[in-house]
């Protein structure tokens, strides 16, 4: 249960309501009886092979077999041709980096990563990736520096991608 | 297609408001705008409700707010352009009254992020982008996306973080005399400076707060504006324009990428045409203008985007104090989002009551003379960024009709 949650309980137990007093403004604020949890889930089936190159330590872009246009994130249909035929290729993993973050301010879900360098860089292949850059020092981070993407397996266990630094 | 007016505004204060619901915090809006123009709620005839939600449970915010002001059995309907919800009904509402299916039309922004608790809100912003692509594994913030374009910038144009916080400076300057903004204390760079990174290199007083607020415009046809005022303010030109989800998918023109955002560039393009306004001197036609900054980076960003400056100038705007009032352009001379605050849905339309106010001279006596521009071409514009360029609308307001 969430801390507002456990408010709301306390509240109840003690007052036979769930009225809290916000501390700040000393407002009285009823809280919601109802907690809604939220967890999605997503149609892969177009783009499975994506992921199975995630498994084998590939990462995947697409290219429209009719007018040549290349996709990173991977789609299955060509926004310029509408053509729904591509081909997976996999990117070689060099690239230069064009910006970066520090995430210092996490979201919950990230709250229990130490803060995050969040990167974008142009591939060879002449896609964007925007992925986590994994950096000792961001002091170390410079213009169009040379990274390298590939697969890693967060602590969770699951696999997703990354970029070093060459 | 009929010319049409402003003819009422009206602003709830904004902050943290602990102490109202969503209808409640509505009708703070709705009731100044109806008595601003001199109507009652019976008088309209549509209302657009802009209103992003999540974290706030009601889930038609629209009707919900309909029937608390008493428009009820009217047609309604909720529009969502994140960050520019508020522009979007603006939009909507002004075709509604253009295209002569309704006389009144009620655009009514409202939100009220603090139904959740802050972290739950960082959350779901964070999410306003392409959520499986950039949220998914990478928990991006708003202050991150942003973040992106700070050090892109600063990488081509040398920018300083010391830039960055005037321009924050200036906001909460402003800010500091508006009777209804979240923040009324001035700042000074140092403030800035020694505040906490969120997502380097944007600190704390880089960013726009959580706010809840509401703010409403009414619009009308020509024959009924005139009946009410003697001073409408007609809605000269809208652009509208939509950017890439994925941040990593977008960014053709601009070399190498991430220095302004392209969708805020093509919306501009498009309500200067219909307004007749020079792209490349925009600066000289418009006498004050709001611009979306939720974060430093983000005026500096519209400046440039606006046509105000030339790429990599937007810089030396803010060095000269050009977009103070009295400079080139005043520019977030109500506080703008950054101090006034940035209630998601409302902040478009709150946008237009700081120019409506402005245009008809009132702004002296709501917030100071020092925050009253000077009206030389009766002109006002508004840019209203969605996500990170994920939306983008700039409205140009007129006290010329727009057509003879």
């Amino acid at each position: 249960m969430s801390q507002l949650g456990e408010r709301a309980k306390k509240a109840i137990e003690d007052k036979g309501l769930p009225i809290i007093v916000d501390e700040k403004t000393k407002l009285p604020l009823y809280v919601d009886v109802n907690e809604l949890p939220l967890r999605y889930q997503f149609g892969i089936a177009k783009i499975q092979k994506f992921f199975e190159g995630l498994r084998e330590g590939k990462i995947y872009m697409t290219r429209c077999r009719k007018c040549g246009e290349k996709f990173f994130p991977p789609r299955a249909d060509c926004l310029k041709c509408l053509s729904q035929d591509v081909e997976w290729i996999p990117l070689s993993g060099r690239g230069e980096l064009l910006t970066f973050t520090i995430v210092n301010v996490k979201p919950p879900s990230f709250a229990h990563y130490k803060d995050y360098v969040v990167a974008i860089a142009e591939m060879e292949e002449g896609v964007r990736v925007l992925a986590w850059l994994n950096v000792d020092d961001p002091k170390k981070i410079r213009p169009r520096m040379k990274v390298c993407l590939r697969t890693v397996k967060r602590p969770e266990g699951y696999v997703t991608y990354e970029f070093t630094p060459i | 297609m009929r010319d049409v007016a402003i003819v009422g505004v009206g602003h709830s204060v904004f902050g943290n408001r602990y102490d109202v619901r969503l209808d409640e915090l509505a009708f703070e809006a709705f009731k100044e705008a109806i008595s601003d123009a001199g109507l009652s709620a019976k008088d309209v005839e549509f209302v657009v409700c802009a209103n992003m939600g999540g974290w706030s449970a009601e889930a038609l915010p629209a009707v919900l707010c309909s029937e608390y002001c008493g428009t009820l059995p009217k047609g309604s309907m909720r529009v969502e352009a994140a960050c520019s919800s508020g522009s979007a009904a603006i939009a909507v509402a002004y075709n509604l009254v253009a295209s002569g299916y309704v006389n009144v039309a009620l655009a009514l922004g409202v939100e009220k992020m603090h139904e959740s608790p802050s972290p739950v809100q960082v959350e779901l912003i964070g999410r306003a982008g392409n959520y499986f692509w950039e949220y998914e594994n990478f928990g991006m913030t708003f202050p991150a996306y942003y973040a992106l374009h700070a050090t892109a910038y600063m990488w081509k144009y040398g920018l300083k973080e010391e830039d960055l916080a005037e321009i924050a400076v200036k906001n909460h300057y402003y800010a500091s005399m508006n009777p209804k903004a979240q923040f009324r204390t001035k700042i000074t760079v140092e403030t800035v400076m020694k505040s906490r990174y969120i997502a380097w290199p944007l600190k704390l007083f880089d960013c726009c707060p959580l706010t809840d607020g509401s703010a409403a415009v009414i619009l009308a046809d020509e024959k009924t504006a005139k009946k009410l005022t003697d001073t409408p303010v007609w809605i000269s030109g809208i652009g509208s324009a939509t950017g890439t989800a994925n941040l990593s998918t977008r960014d053709k023109l601009l070399k190498p990428g991430y220095t302004g955002l392209e969708s805020a560039v093509e919306a501009a393009k498009q309500a200067y045409k219909m307004s007749g306004i020079d792209y490349e001197n925009a600066a000289k036609f418009i006498d004050v203008a709001c611009v979306h900054d939720c974060f430093t980076i983000a005026e500096l960003m519209a400046y440039e985007d606006l046509g105000f400056c030339r790429r990599g100038e937007g810089v030396k705007l803010i060095r000269e104090r050009q977009t103070y009032n009295g400079g080139l352009v005043p520019v977030n001379i109500d506080g703008g989002l950054k101090a006034k605050g940035h209630p998601i849905g409302a902040t478009g339309c709150s946008m237009l009551y700081a120019l409506t106010k402005q245009l008809r001279r009132e702004f002296a006596k709501y917030a100071s003379p020092e925050a009253q521009a000077t009206i030389r071409h009766g002109r006002a514009l508004a840019h209203n960024v969605g996500g990170t360029g994920h939306y983008a609308y700039v409205t140009i307001l007129s006290l010329e009709k727009p057509h003879a």
